[in-house]
């Protein structure tokens, strides 16, 4: 964890960890835990049932002619099938499958790079592209931004990727042309990869090394020059984010034939200390941390991502996501502790704040649950969800949670007023 | 499945850099030390009893009060503690102890915990207290009164009372230097200016201070007494004299920049500190009373929720009906 300087005059500066570790890949696990979404009408997942054989690649979904699936990282037998609830309330389907050491490909992908096969089989790639904002008809997306490095602190994977798989991001630049029609393709990368960026064959941009700089919204603004209206996505500017990792994976994936079941995640220790490993899709976290010799006591955090955005889980025995690009494990004794402490109006958030939101009149209205009046007076909806605020608090407010709480509260309240309507 | 460890959970982000309330009004403390210091070799043991009965009786009303309420102890941040040491050391070393007593209850309860404690209060605590002391009991603050019977070795008449009673040709006798050092008359952390300079850069070094607070509010003092002084030398003092006299230091480095009073934009505050400082001078030189730093402060406290409003655009906002 970094600390407030000395002189704390120049307000603190987060650098991103620029040095991509080496990559080791981990064997094939025993088992592996997928997600699978529950599809939106409520229906449950009676196409798939405990004791079916699936294969590597395998596309697994709920119903046959369904949106949500999970390629299967493995080949072996579903052996559990378990309700799952995800932090906002989202209900998966997890699905164990038990693994066997030999793989045995499924043979339903064909390569031709269409928009088509991007929705049916690269959703659940690494990186979690989503390949639904090319369907939306009221936005045209024009620009794609490969962003070559990582969003949070400490972590590599994204780097790592465009160290080391710069021509498989090339032919993924070319199956992206052709399933998107894109007429922009940009790559955001740290200065010390610009050499790999450039033949990839996209448009090189540099994003400096300072969170929360590679953030979509901050590349959007610093390397597009556009700024994105509060409340509206990165897509309704029409441009879509889509990591280094996932248009490697369409590359390799083209390529080969084969789809890609591997993930790069960093994972760094109590010490600090970070490593990159690939594994499966699925593999339990505890296996990644005893590979990495990371121990885990009770107490501890679990960071799934990274350590200013991430989300601490509570159990070692999930799966690892397709979007989980770090596991952080944190010490009791260093994890940041809130309190219910007032604002006392230091400022310090102001200052800190990439956009420039009035933070401390912000946090006074969502701690009175004045969601609306924060949103309306107050920037709620600039918030571009760096957590620098909570990171620099002298009072130790959660502001960072009473904001995504708001956001989500409001989001409620404009599902139910449509369903009125 | 394996042996389930009970991991915490909590909400991003998972770092933070390790500033807390207290260490800052610890540091603010510190900062204010050798002021103090030098007071209490000046004045001897009455000085250090004010101050140490101010910073005692303010943290006992915390205690009492949040007894009576049921709230968490709040007394650990520090907070109280600052307000008490910040009110002993504008009082006179004289002070006698109900003083300390009605205006530290004064401080605590009116001038903060009405208001719902830390982070709530419009106004300065010490300065609400000391205005309503002042106003009450003029004789007490009457510095060459109550410090009639001290002599430390250099003029001990209070500078601005000399000033208006009797003009700038009567503060001839005070030396630049000497009311710079402390050596003049005055409340008991207030009149040692290096200490004060060096406590204020102190703060703005380690970042527990606004500097554009301070920094605006001296530049309010010297420009507005400049003024004044170009205007008619024979009827107003110089810029450096109201520098270094009264409150002005102690308010620049430790009053103005109190956190909740005060605005956290850039330009609001670069404002208020110009406003307080004008204020200041104002009401030295025409309005009624000695020392102008308590009202000129508390007006402008008041004015600091308008203040806040002049900020910049967010990124992202949209401007309806622009």
């Amino acid at each position: 964890m970094i600390k407030k300087s000395f002189i704390g005059l120049v307000k603190p500066r987060l650098q991103y960890n620029l040095i991509p570790d080496q990559t080791r890949d981990l064997p094939v696990p025993s088992k592996v835990i997928l997600l699978l979404q529950e599809p939106k009408n409520g229906g449950h997942a009676s196409a798939l049932k405990v004791g079916d054989a699936v294969k590597t690649g395998q596309r697994l979904s709920a119903a046959p002619d369904s949106d949500e699936y999970v390629i299967s990282s493995v080949t072996g037998t579903i052996s559990a099938m378990a309700p799952h609830v995800g932090t906002l309330g989202q209900r998966y389907t997890a699905i164990t499958i038990d693994a066997r050491s030999q793989d045995e490909w499924d043979d339903s992908f064909n390569k031709t790079p269409t928009l088509d096969t991007g929705l049916k089989f690269f959703e659940y790639a690494p990186g979690s592209p989503s390949f639904k904002a090319f369907t939306d008809p009221e936005n045209t997306i024009r620009t794609i931004v490969i962003a070559g490095m990582d969003q949070d602190l400490l972590l590599t994977a994204n780097q790592c990727v465009v160290q080391n798989e710069a021509a498989g991001i090339k032919s993924g630049v070319d199956a992206l042309k052709q399933m998107t029609g894109a007429d922009r393709i940009l790559i955001a990368v740290p200065e010390n990869l610009v050499q790999q960026a450039n033949t990839t064959g996209a448009e090189v941009k540099v994003v400096r090394a300072t969170y929360p700089n590679s953030l979509p919204h901050m590349i959007m603004k610093d390397v597009l020059g556009q700024v994105v209206s509060a409340g509206d996505t990165v897509e309704d500017e029409g441009v879509f984010f889509i990591n280094a990792e996932a248009v490697a994976a369409l590359g390799t994936a083209f390529e080969t034939g084969r789809l890609c079941v591997t993930k790069v995640v960093t994972v760094a220790g109590k010490d600090g200390s970070t490593t990159n490993v690939r594994a499966r899709i699925g593999t339990p976290i505890n296996d990644v941390l005893q590979a990495c010799n990371v121990s885990l006591n009770d107490r501890d955090r679990l960071i799934l991502g990274g350590p200013m955005r991430g989300s601490a889980t509570y159990s070692e025995d999930l799966g690892l996501e397709p979007d989980t690009d770090g596991i952080v494990v944190q010490d009791d004794v260093d994890s940041a502790q809130t309190t219910d402490y007032p604002c006392i109006n230091c400022g310090e958030c102001i200052r800190i704040c990439p956009v420039k939101i009035p933070v401390n009149m912000l946090v006074r209205f969502l701690e009175a649950r004045l969601y609306e009046d924060a949103a309306a007076m107050y920037d709620l909806h600039c918030c571009i969800e760096c957590g620098l605020c909570s990171y620099v608090c002298v009072s130790r407010i959660p502001i960072f949670q009473y904001i995504k709480l708001a956001k989500y509260e409001l989001s409620l309240i404009e599902i139910a007023e449509a369903a009125n309507e | 499945m394996s042996s389930q460890k009970k991991l915490v959970v909590a909400h991003a982000p998972y770092w933070h850099d390790g500033s807390k309330i207290s260490s800052k009004n610890y540091n603010i403390m510190i900062a204010a030390l050798p002021a103090v210091l030098m007071g209490i070799s000046q004045y001897g043991a009455p000085a250090l009893a004010v101050i140490a009965f101010a910073m005692a009786c303010a943290m006992i009303w915390e205690v009492v009060w949040n007894l009576i309420l049921k709230k968490p102890a709040s007394v650990g941040d520090g907070s109280a503690a600052v307000t008490g040491l910040l009110l002993g050391m504008l009082m006179p070393a004289t002070a006698p102890w109900w003083l300390i007593a009605l205006g530290t209850l004064i401080a605590i309860i009116v001038g903060k915990q009405i208001f719902g404690g830390i982070g709530f209060n419009p106004l300065n605590p010490p300065l609400l207290a000391l205005a309503m002391l002042v106003i009450s009991f003029t004789g007490i603050f009457d510095f060459n009164e109550s410090l009639r019977h001290y002599d430390l070795g250099f003029v001990m008449t209070y500078p601005l009372a000399d000033l208006k009673a009797f003009g700038p040709e009567a503060i001839s006798k005070f030396g630049l230097g000497d009311l710079f050092m402390g050596r003049q008359a005055g409340a008991i952390g207030s009149t040692f200016g290096l200490g004060l300079i060096v406590g204020g850069l102190y703060l703005m070094l380690r970042g527990y201070m606004r500097w554009e607070l301070s920094l605006s509010f001296l530049a309010g003092v010297f420009i507005t007494a400049l003024l004044f002084n170009l205007s008619d030398s024979a009827k107003y003092a110089g810029p450096l004299f109201h520098l270094l006299t009264g409150y002005t230091l102690i308010a620049a480095f430790f009053l103005v920049p109190e956190d909740s009073s005060s605005p956290a934009n850039f330009i609001p505050m670069l404002i208020f500190g110009a406003m307080a400082g004008m204020m200041t001078v104002l009401i030295r030189n025409i309005g009624a009373y000695v020392d102008g730093v308590v009202f000129a402060v508390l007006l402008m406290n008041l004015c600091n929720p308008l203040l806040d409003k002049i900020r910049p655009k967010a990124i992202g906002k949209v401007v309806e009906n622009a």
